[in-house]
């Protein structure tokens, strides 16, 4: 626990020092887009390390969180047209039919008129607190995992990977074909930035100022993350990898932990996605499709499942290559495949796990 | 503990700096000349390996365009052009060819070289990188060797925003051109827009080009036709066939959707009225379902919007089930490729398309015959025969008015360089003769696009 | 009304074909599954491969200046795709045996990667198509149409679940890798080498996946990313099927394929590229054991 606030401290000092020595923009951009896939790759970190289950749905939740925060705060007002186009739909269906009384669908036509403001004061609301908009789409990204979880991990196995397969699938064909709530598969465009301490007077420093926000809060979320494991919550969750029937002997509540890791993972992703979609005002539903998530995957997996710094080491590893091979682009995916073999036999703790044997070998603990 | 804390510290920094070491220093090996000229290579290695047969019909075409005397500087009516020197012209007497000297001319690229979108974005980078060889060989721009700097984005707005990014801060380019796809242009628009410097997209979508109030958007232009264009082409024809009832399917992805959009919208001032509005999956095994459903209607036409494979697989669903409608596709199956996938469905398919496919065909006197013959002839004498796609042509088309642009401006700067392409008129490029204002960005009008009918499996001018 | 019982045997039909296809694929699944407790992701990438494969066979073939019918390519491309899952499961799935089944699959998505990027450099981006088995292309009875393919397509899924039938019922490696599916310690004990399953297993999911692939090619074209989509939604019929029973298999492809089918033409196309993985949800919601797999009573 020691060695992780050291790390975690010289990371942070090193990343919040780096724009006093280079300011470019192309730099601090990736190294803010590492900061938010690591956030979503400790979530996914902390399940399959330290739960043994795998999802296939990780960057699904980065789209609720990217998508809900931009319906509630993109000043087209998406969320008031959706409902609105489905409520006329809707009366429009009930005065055609002989058996309704009128009285029904105006009653429906004035609940829609409700709601449609309701959700207009939300949208003006959100658009003046920006940072509620990711508080709130955390919610939901959380009750979402809640209900694909309690299907997916009622039985061992391999039921978690294939409800979360079925999940991500369905909550893109959602961002898809919801084009009046989502903008289609087009993508959305415009979304505001996310100045949560209101506008500067100098507002060209946006990208520099999201820079230190993702990093602060990977900062938080890496300290909640290292007490978790630390916890007694934590040894509890490690007995249930090392022997699922044991710890429940034990009176460990092995179907209720791995509930908690897993909506924990989805609110990490889902807060990533949030600012992902402030970043550069662009989202579209491909951003966090099936692919995606296999990506988070082999970020984790790669860098080292069950080590609070082997998803880290994974994601700057994975973003960093395309950069630098950019000649390379048509072997990419051949040597991705076989980069995600290669380490999964030879290195099934990942990098960290490597550089974890190294430090040992260097460094023996003092008694 | 302190000694561990510091000694992370030193690594961390030592990473970042390698990182950004490691890019700039990519950054400089791509952008050298005879790295890009052996990526060309390669690129028509993986052609040639990828491409079919062709039939002796296509060969023939080929030389056709050969034969023909190619004088572009001639045809080009356009006022702006006059300013441009005959430098411009490849075919000009061996005295033009004076070797560009000093600063090179710094323009950026990103497209979808790989990735769902490869066989848009490839043609565009082989493109990019023969007009680059060829301006520097007759001349350059302004006396100055033209450096275009290519990157390949996959198709993924997250990389996409890097390498603007990079082209911005690291390359220091006068432009960006490209990208590939409607999203990733959405994607970079703030950062160019921040920078201050013009991007000429290659992506279909109007937004691009157009902000949610309905203005040009002001460092953005983009090479090809709208979708409304071809939607507006479609009707027109529709209109003259006395055919009001139809059914419209559209892919499951940003083009099919975009092209829905615009369907539905321009419908009824057509007077025409959509019976059904289907979708279907690009990877789909097939589209019977939504054929079944259509084939319920009294539609007498089905527009079809969409790439590759899918709209093929469509045309010999049709077929088998029976349909009796005729069928009119969209722009973006304007490639050999698509004739061959629909087998024997391929006849009696309706689609506007750019005038690039159907050249031979063109009368003589059409402004863009000739530009169009020597681009179809030397793109397909360097890369492979018959590959020549019109979206090669958007990025032709993007690179010449930014060198028009720049010529006019006499100068590399941005902001008069933006200044200069939104008065370019009668610029007449691969996709049509572009006419820029302030209010328009992209210059095009309906008549970019012709008509055509697959008969004997291959194109046919439909004469209005 | 009208319109639903009119175009009711057409879609009949249609759903037929679909899951004819994903019925083969989930039985490739179904085999791996029995033999490693692993989801094998780079499924759909064999049968990929086995229409790259057979178009190049084509090609070669057409370039000696000979035209064979397309079926002739079937036991070649079968052979070569199951030599590559061999290689596959020797190369990356037996170093990792002794690792969690979580690991296999990771393993499985990387060997998919593998594939999909070789298939790429090998075959280019392009769609590469293949001629029908037989020369006549389409068949009318009223008011139904199909393609004659459609009958291969029928006709390869049955011929394969009756050879398949055999081979686990008649065959001593059959009966060993049934008895693997059933208990590995109890085979290993009976002196079933656990790990010459494995590689037989894969080898035979290959050889399906190829024949789905040659027959399909001529309906759908093939491309080196054409196999993943196929994959998912064979995936998706397995699980409806219940992981580990071919007859599951069979049942969860055909079910997937026809409701896919019905929710298209009578529902939403919109929405019918999910409506596989809706289903998916349901049973694991419900019956997460699916419709023909045992029950497992393994609650967490």
């Amino acid at each position: 626990m020691r060695r992780d606030y050291a790390i975690l401290v010289g990371l942070l000092a090193a990343v919040f020092l780096l724009p006093a020595f280079d300011r470019n923009i192309y730099h601090l951009q990736i190294v803010a887009v590492v900061g938010l896939f690591y956030i979503a790759a400790l979530g996914l970190n902390l399940l399959m390390g330290y739960a043994g289950q795998v999802s296939l749905g990780q960057a699904s939740f980065m789209g609720v969180g990217a998508y809900v925060s931009m319906i509630l705060t993109h000043k087209r007002g998406y969320l008031q047209q959706w409902l609105g186009g489905g409520f006329e739909t809707a009366v429009a269906w009930l005065s055609g039919q002989s058996w309704a009384p009128g009285g029904l669908a105006r009653g429906l036509a004035g609940a829609g008129a409700v709601l449609v403001g309701g959700a207009d004061r939300l949208n003006q609301f959100a658009i003046g607190h920006l940072y509620i908009a990711p508080l709130i789409a955390a919610a939901v990204a959380g009750l979402i995992a809640l209900g694909v979880g309690a299907v997916g991990l009622k039985l061992r196995g391999h039921y978690l990977a294939m409800a979360t397969l079925g999940m991500g699938i369905i909550i893109v064909k959602v961002f898809e074909a919801e084009q009046t709530l989502t903008g289609g598969r087009s993508g959305v465009y415009g979304i505001p930035k996310l100045w949560i301490f209101g506008p500067p007077a100098d507002p060209s420093n946006y990208k520099l100022f999201l820079y230190y926000l993702i990093w602060a809060l990977a900062g938080v979320l890496v300290i909640f993350a290292i007490h978790l494991v630390h916890s007694r919550l934590g040894r509890a969750l490690r007995a249930i990898h090392s022997d699922e029937l044991a710890a429940a002997a034990s009176g460990v509540p092995v179907m209720r932990l791995k509930l908690l890791v897993f909506v924990i993972g989805a609110v990490y992703a889902s807060l990533a996605g949030s600012i992902y979609a402030h970043l550069d005002g662009f989202i579209d539903p491909p951003m966090f499709g099936f692919m995606e998530s296999v990506t988070l995957l082999i970020m984790v997996t790669v860098g080292g499942a069950g080590s609070i710094w082997g998803a880290l080491l994974g994601v700057a590893l994975l973003h960093t290559l395309p950069q630098v091979l950019t000649w390379a682009k048509d072997y990419e995916m051949a040597v991705f495949g076989l980069i995600l073999i290669v380490a999964m036999i030879v290195a099934p703790k990942g990098l960290a796990g490597l550089l974890d044997r190294a430090w040992r070998a260097v460094w023996k603990p003092r008694p | 503990m302190k000694k561990l804390s510091l000694l992370l510290l030193a690594l961390a920094f030592a990473l970042a700096a390698a990182v950004s070491g490691c890019c700039d220093q990519v950054a400089d090996q791509n952008s050298a000349g005879p790295v890009a000229l052996a990526k060309a290579d390669q690129g028509a290695a993986a052609m040639v390996t990828s491409g079919r047969t062709q039939t002796p019909s296509d060969q023939a075409e080929t030389k056709a365009g050969d034969a023909k005397p190619v004088p572009p500087a001639a045809t080009k009516p356009a006022p702006a052009d006059a300013k441009a020197p005959a430098e411009k012209a490849p075919a000009a007497p061996a005295a033009e060819k004076k070797i560009p000297a000093g600063e090179p001319i710094k323009i950026g690229a990103i497209f979808a070289v790989t990735g769902p979108a490869s066989s848009l974005g490839l043609p565009e980078k082989q493109t990019v990188e023969m007009l680059q060889e060829k301006i520097n060989a007759t001349g350059g721009i302004l006396g100055r060797p033209l450096q275009v700097i290519v990157y390949d984005d996959k198709g993924d707005p997250k990389e996409t925003v890097n390498f603007a990014n990079r082209l911005i801060q690291n390359d220091k380019v006068a432009a960006v051109i490209g990208p590939t796809t409607s999203g990733t242009s959405l994607a970079i628009i703030d950062a160019l827009s921040e920078a201050q410097i013009p991007l000429v997209s290659c992506a279909a979508s109007f937004k691009i080009v157009t902000d949610d109030a309905g203005k040009a958007r002001k460092w953005i232009f983009k090479t090809p036709q709208s979708d409304s264009l071809a939607v507006e082409k479609i009707f027109d024809y529709l209109n003259q066939k006395q055919i009001s009832k139809i059914a419209i399917m559209s892919s499951a992805d940003g083009y099919g959707e975009s092209g829905r959009d615009e369907l539905k919208r321009l419908a009824p001032n057509y007077k025409i009225e959509i019976l059904a509005d289907e979708q279907f999956g690009p990877q789909d095994p097939d589209m019977n379902a939504q054929l079944t459903k259509i084939k319920g209607t009294v539609s007498k036409a089905i527009v079809i919007w969409g790439i590759q494979k899918a709209p093929a697989i469509i045309a010999q669903n049709a077929k088998t089930l029976g349909l009796t409608q005729l069928i009119i596709q969209s722009h973006g199956v304007a490639s050999k490729t698509f004739i061959e996938l629909c087998g024997d469905a391929a006849d009696g398919q309706v689609l506007p398309a750019g005038r690039l496919i159907v050249v031979d065909q063109l009368a003589d006197s059409d402004p863009q015959k000739a530009l169009l013959a020597e681009y179809k002839k030397e793109f397909e004498a360097k890369f492979a025969p018959d590959k020549i796609s019109t979206f090669g042509g958007h990025a032709y088309d993007a690179i010449m008015l930014v060198k028009l642009a720049i010529e006019k401006a006499g100068s590399t700067e941005p902001a008069k360089l933006r200044d200069a392409l939104e008065t370019i008129q009668g610029f007449s490029g691969t996709g049509g003769i572009f006419n820029m204002t302030v209010a328009d960005h992209n210059g095009l009008t309906k008549d970019a696009f012709v008509m055509v009918e697959i008969k004997n499996k291959d194109w046919a001018i439909i004469k209005p | 009304m009208d319109f639903l019982l009119e175009s009711l045997p057409q879609c009949l039909i249609n759903g037929l074909t679909r899951g004819s296809i994903y019925a083969l694929i989930a039985i490739g699944f179904t085999i791996v599954y029995n033999s490693t407790d692993a989801i094998n992701f780079a499924q759909g990438e064999f049968s990929m491969l086995g229409g790259m494969i057979a178009v190049s066979l084509a090609g070669a073939v057409a370039g000696l200046g000979l035209v064979l019918p397309t079926w002739v390519y079937v036991p070649f491309a079968a052979l070569a795709v199951m030599a590559v899952a061999s290689a596959f499961e020797l190369g990356a799935i037996n170093p990792a045996r002794k690792a969690a089944p979580v690991n296999l699959v990771i393993i499985t998505i990387g060997g998919s990667i593998l594939l999909k990027g070789i298939a790429m450099l090998i075959w280019g981006k392009d769609d590469l198509m293949l001629a029908p088995f037989s020369a006549a292309r389409t068949i009318r009875l009223g008011p139904v149409g199909f393609e004659l393919q459609s009958v291969w397509v029928w006709a390869a899924t049955l011929i394969a679940v009756v050879l398949l039938h055999l081979f686990f019922r008649r065959t001593i490696a059959g009966k060993a890798l049934r008895a693997c599916a059933q208990d590995r310690t109890a085979g290993a004990l009976m002196g079933i080498d656990a790990g010459r399953m494995t590689l037989i297993a894969f080898a035979l999911a290959g050889a399906i996946g190829a024949l789905a692939g040659v027959i399909v090619t001529p309906l759908i074209y093939v491309n080196y990313f054409s196999g993943t989509l196929i994959g998912l939604k064979g995936f998706c019929a397995s699980v409806l099927g219940g992981m580990g029973s071919i007859p599951g298999a069979v049942v969860g492809g055909l079910a997937i394929g026809v409701l896919e089918q019905l929710f298209g033409t009578y529902l939403s196309t919109g929405y019918m590229d999910a409506f596989a993985f809706v289903v998916m949800l349901a049973v694991l919601l419900v019956r997460p054991s699916g419709l023909l797999g045992e029950p497992e009573g393994d609650r967490a």
